[in-house]
């Protein structure tokens, strides 16, 4: 009984890392490249609100946080096309907002909140088998919706007022492209945590940003390199006891400072070539 | 020559400011038209009406003189709008002009990669195709831009101030570019420097707010304190000019 137990734990981390990984790889490129890290950090806080909410309420508070999640992400993306106010003040606000209903809600909540520190910080102890389905959807949505628009979402992302110039749809394909990723974010929050969250998206994608500047490679190669790096962390914290999120992010960070490095040597020896061509 | 679209009477702002009021000109086949004029005389907010980016508050652009389509125009805005960082390549870039005729969900296959070598073959960019962007100097930025414009085969091309960049003794060259490509295409170039590129264009259009269009390119400072176009005319030294006479 304890070995189909492991086994199929084994099974699911395997599939979430999988998961966390496509979506850290397709948001995450398009987080980095249109620099919108901050909005990110902003719409994974708002949506603490959310599992606050989903607490006092008694439903499942990813489902919250998803509604909150989502909520934002539109939001923010609207308040910046308008261009009614500093963008980076929407979102600290918006950040600090969110924790704070968060807070309020679970403070008014009855009891005690049994898995509030794995929302924060992350635990894939806590992820259900609904949790990875919708994460499985999320993941071949965002699959489809690239690979279908590739081209114009590559464009839209580069230079917006040019991709004005061939297409009528530039803000719709905006909103989905916000609305899927903030999706994508609180998805994965169970897994990674409010909190390390950001650095799943963000440090993948900066990696290879190091090595090549052609978006599909950096997808896909950010993908492989998130994949390694949750599965990594995955095993470190299940041997030693660490918080899951955690050791992901100090796995990622690690592979970047190597990554680095890497890139620096390289480049001394090119130049040491350079200079003694013999 | 014929008319390939025209504008008529249109008055554009940006919410309530208005920008250009009751602009009408003709523009013809092939013609190589300089835009000159002061900052804020709308120069930029002409060519946003003719692309259709930006609907007048009244008037219309006609484009059915020439029988023009919207996607049979290019156009190379201001290259501070482009993010250099952002990780994309010159081929990508390229590329990207001919969305234009292709629906949302287009392919670049093999016949758009060979157009595209060809147009970058012909700007003198294909040594830099798998580059990224901020790995080139201002005037390849530039040319990568321009290439962009072409690289859908347009009728009309628009550029706005495309050789701020472009290093001094690269400019005759881009501007001799310009005149090829004028052999298939008509041109617009908005320019802060009438001295420089009178030399290449045909005709001038000041703006200030409203339009004078003057059919030759030799234009003087008279004529343009007639039209109320306070800008200076420039010579240089080193670069390829003609010196202007006055008109009698």
């Amino acid at each position: 009984m304890e070995n189909i137990f492991e086994y199929s734990f084994v099974i699911r981390s395997l599939l979430g890392a999988l998961f966390a990984s496509i979506t850290a790889g397709l948001a995450g490129t398009y987080i980095v490249s249109r620099r919108l890290v901050f909005l990110s950090g902003g719409i994974t806080h708002a949506s603490f609100g959310g599992i606050g909410l989903g607490y006092y309420l008694g439903i499942n508070p990813v489902v919250g946080a998803a509604v909150f999640g989502l909520g934002s992400a539109l939001g923010m993306e609207y308040m910046s096309a308008r261009g009614r106010m500093r963008e980076d003040s929407a979102i600290g606000i918006l950040w600090a907002l969110g924790m704070a209903v968060g807070i309020i809600f679970i403070y008014l909540t009855p009891g005690y909140a049994p898995n509030l520190m794995s929302y924060l910080f992350g635990s894939i102890l806590t992820v259900t088998n609904g949790d990875l389905v919708a994460l499985g959807i999320i993941s071949v949505v965002l699959i489809i919706y690239t690979a279908l628009f590739y081209r114009t979402l590559l464009y839209i992302s580069f230079d917006e007022n040019y991709a004005r110039t061939f297409t009528r749809h530039v803000d719709l394909f905006k909103y989905i492209s916000v609305g899927l990723t903030g999706l994508a974010i609180v998805l994965n929050i169970r897994m990674a945590g409010v909190i390390m969250i950001i650095a799943l998206l963000t440090i993948p994608a900066n990696i290879i940003m190091l090595f090549t500047r052609e978006y599909l490679r950096i997808i896909i190669l950010s993908t492989v390199v998130s994949f390694v790096g949750i599965s990594g962390g995955f095993a470190i914290s299940w041997f030693t006891n660490l918080p899951t999120g955690a050791t992901i992010v100090t796995v990622l960070v690690l592979f970047w400072v190597v990554a680095r490095l890497a890139k620096s040597l390289r480049r001394t020896n090119r130049i040491e070539k350079m200079k003694y061509p013999l | 020559m014929s008319t390939l679209f025209s504008i008529e009477s249109v008055t554009a702002a940006y919410e309530t400011k208005v920008v250009l009021r009751d602009v009408t000109m003709a523009i013809e086949e092939k013609d190589f038209i300089g835009i000159i004029g002061p900052n804020g005389g709308g120069k930029t907010t002409l060519l946003k009406v003719i692309l259709g980016l930006l609907k007048p508050v009244s008037g219309r652009v006609d484009y059915s003189p020439g029988d023009l389509k919207l996607n049979e125009i290019g156009y190379m805005p201001q290259v501070a709008q482009g993010d250099t960082l952002f990780p994309v390549t010159v081929e990508d870039v390229v590329l990207s002009g001919m969305m234009h005729s292709m629906g949302a969900t287009g392919r670049m296959g093999r016949r758009e990669k060979k157009h595209a070598s060809e147009v970058m073959e012909e700007l003198g960019l294909m040594a830099l195709a798998h580059q990224a962007l901020n790995e080139l100097s201002g005037g390849q930025l530039q040319r990568v831009y321009l290439a962009r414009a072409v690289s859908g085969s347009p009728r009309l091309l628009l550029l706005d101030e495309p050789a701020t960049f472009v290093d001094t003794s690269f400019e005759a060259d881009f501007y001799d570019k310009l005149k090829l490509l004028n052999n298939r295409m008509t041109i617009m170039m908005v320019s802060h420097d009438a001295g420089t590129i009178s030399a290449w264009v045909k005709s001038f259009a000041c703006v200030n707010g409203t339009i004078f269009y003057h059919p030759h390119s030799k234009i003087t400072d008279e004529d343009l304190r007639l039209y109320g176009c306070p800008i200076q005319l420039v010579t240089h030294g080193d670069v390829p000019h003609v010196v202007l006479h006055k008109h009698n």
